[in-house]
């Protein structure tokens, strides 16, 4: 085998967290492989043990700042396992529903209008000084404006089923500790037809954009995967809780509806000697082939349909270019997540025109347990919290597997395809920069979040030898 | 209460479970419970654009936030708008918020920074260090001093 050289592209810019890349070239100068790498600040889960198990749904809180709500939501549901509350009320499903919708919305309308609509507005190749979201906001101020205000819609929900915005307690084992007030209720409905008209307009741009950059997009990063979620009963997204379904990229069911409180039956977790991050695969099909997507993508793609009707008909249309197969465009994630904006809204307003949010029973209890595992379908995908509990209600056991852990190897492909493409010679490029940035982005990963990372990294590129030596240098 | 009929934004900043960096929403939590009239006390993990939103409706700005290498036992500051091309989705610093409020929203509010000493930040932990809460002290009452004519201009680069 032949010496490799090692492009360095550090941290990603306009991706949450921490990160930098290596683009591995063999003594020819051409691209072998590419690797995501991540800071690792790792130690969350020794923090959380020994903790009363009533504390974990505000504590694992202070994983990180950017998902929040989805790290509560996660562990209420693991310990509503813990305390045998096998079904909530309904206002408190539905509290938990909602301010679940508000998350994912605020998240997803943030992301595509401050993070990627630059590259989809100006072009993978327009002048960086423009290329960005000052740009965004001088040439497209009501786009701007707009994404500034789903965000804030959706952090108001987030407060007012939460309790607050910072250290929400609105999710309790067993249920919630407070309903929706009319008053509440009416503060938000007021906003909710512009905030739909606002997802309409979105997922305009994402789609109009995929279908006209199809030709491009093929090409860009894409490849064949399987893909995991969450799936409701009869088949339906269902953001918040479910059976897990995996389908190959062709759309074969390989696991449906399986109980997730099992997922250790069927989920292992790879260790990489170059990645602090852990590589999550299903064990039957090994590492190899046992990878999967999540996310936006992986949901719309496994879903049978959605039940809100405007983001279902949005479905058919993102299916209908495919031929009702997988869409497997990494570049497709806007488009899904754009769909995912719009169901979000349709259910918040359904949810808010449902008394059951001014009901008064909040908590149940059942038989209590040892062992608990929380799934739910976060912004960036699929995330697992899984607790032991003793008898004194002391946290023994904790184990996290993020969104963005599980598009680990997604990530890494995807770069891999765009280098192999764009990479000319060992110059590190703008528009490979940029490109490698793009592809990372629409995976729209947290990395602070996947390795308990704290700070900021600037973006370098770099060109190491098989010796070791940089040859070559650049940074954002 | 104020005094000056000017409405006053106070954004404390940080993560609580991470030792000292929780400084800023620990100060913010000080000053909501004295109720000042005139003064919107708001607290997160980190500034977000829809903050730019709250700035707006306000004459003044106040961020306060963890400071890893200020004198103790803090710096007072004037916040500029500026545009960066590098913030992430959902975290912005405190000029881009400015600049984004300013040229978004018309505001007109001016943007002040507080930065409380902290030493303490590499763990998780919900406790402030012992030195780092005694800046806190007299931060808080610099800021009570300070709003009781909301001439923050004269008090820029006062550090305790």
């Amino acid at each position: 085998m032949g010496a490799t050289k090692k492009i360095i592209i550090e941290p990603v810019t306009r991706v949450e967290g921490h990160g930098k890349v290596s683009i591995l070239l063999d003594e020819n100068g051409q691209v072998t492989r590419a690797r995501l790498h991540i800071v690792e600040f790792r130690g969350f889960e020794r923090f959380i043990q020994g903790r009363p198990y009533w504390e974990v749904p505000v504590t694992v809180q202070r994983l990180c700042g950017i998902c929040p709500v989805s790290h509560h939501l996660a562990a209420a549901k693991a310990m509503d396992v813990i305390v045998g509350a096998d079904k909530l009320t309904p206002t408190a499903e539905k509290m938990r529903r909602l301010m679940h919708y508000g998350q994912t919305y605020q998240s997803h309308a943030l992301h595509f209008f401050h993070l990627v609509s630059p590259d989809l507005l100006f072009g993978f190749d327009a002048d960086p000084a423009i290329r960005n979201i000052i740009g965004v906001i001088k040439k497209y101020p009501e786009l701007a404006v707009q994404g500034v205000m789903m965000r804030k819609f959706g952090q108001e929900v987030i407060r007012l089923t939460a309790g607050k915005k910072i250290h929400g307690t609105g999710a309790i084992p067993g249920g919630i500790n407070k309903n929706l007030s009319i008053p509440e209720r009416d503060f938000l409905l007021k906003d909710m037809d512009q905030q739909i008209e606002w997802s309409r307009g979105a997922l305009k741009i994402a789609m109009d954009y995929t279908v006209e950059h199809l030709e491009d997009l093929s090409d860009f990063g894409a490849f064949d995967s399987s893909h995991l979620s969450l799936i409701r009963e009869d088949g339906a997204m269902d953001l918040y809780d479910g059976g897990i379904r995996m389908i190959d990229s062709e759309g074969n069911k390989i696991i449906d509806h399986f109980d997730y409180q099992n997922y250790s039956d069927i989920i292992a977790e790879e260790v990489k000697d170059w990645s602090y991050m852990k590589f999550p695969f299903i064990k039957d099909m090994g590492t190899e082939n046992g990878w999967y997507r999540v996310g936006p993508l992986s949901r719309v793609n496994t879903a049978d349909f959605i039940d809100t009707p405007e983001a279902e008909i949005a479905r058919q249309e993102f299916k209908a270019l495919t031929g009702g197969k997988p869409n497997n465009l990494t570049m497709a994630y806007h488009w899904a997540r754009m769909i995912e904006v719009l169901h979000a809204a349709e259910k918040m307003k359904e949810l808010l025109l449902d008394d059951d949010l001014q009901g008064e029973d909040l908590v149940v209890k059942g038989e209590r347990r040892s062992e608990g595992v929380g799934l739910i379908e976060a912004p960036r995908g699929t995330l697992f919290h899984h607790y032991k509990v003793n008898e004194d209600d002391q946290v023994t056991m904790c184990n996290l597997i993020v969104s963005t852990t599980s598009n680990n190897v997604p990530m890494n492909l995807a770069v891999e395809k765009v280098a192999k493409k764009y990479l000319s010679g060992t110059e590190i490029t703008e528009g490979l920069l940029n490109r490698v940035e793009v592809a990372i982005r629409a995976y729209d990963p947290c990395l602070s979040c996947a390795t308990h990372a704290l700070g900021k990294m600037p973006l370098t590129v770099s060109v190491v030898d098989h010796n070791g030596q940089i040859v070559d240098k650049r940074s954002t | 209460m104020t005094g000056t009929g000017k409405r006053v934004l106070i954004i404390g900043y940080g993560n609580p479970g991470r030792l000292d960096d929780g400084l800023g929403p620990v100060f913010a939590e000080e000053m909501e419970k004295l109720e000042l009239e005139g003064v919107t006390v708001d607290s997160n993990y980190q500034l977000a654009v829809e903050d730019s939103a709250a700035i707006a409706e306000h004459d003044y700005v106040v961020f306060v936030d963890a400071d890893i290498s200020c004198p103790a036992p803090f710096r007072f500051s004037r916040v500029v708008p500026k545009h960066h091309m590098s913030f992430s989705s959902h975290s912005i610093s405190a000029d881009a918020l400015m600049a984004m409020a300013e040229d978004l929203l018309s505001s007109k509010a001016e943007g002040y920074m507080l930065g409380i000493r902290g030493y303490e930040f590499n763990e998780f932990g919900e406790r402030i260090s012992q030195n780092a809460r005694r800046n806190l002290d007299e931060a808080l009452v610099f800021m009570k001093q300070a709003l009781k004519d909301c001439d923050f201009a004269k008090y820029v680069n006062r550090q305790g």
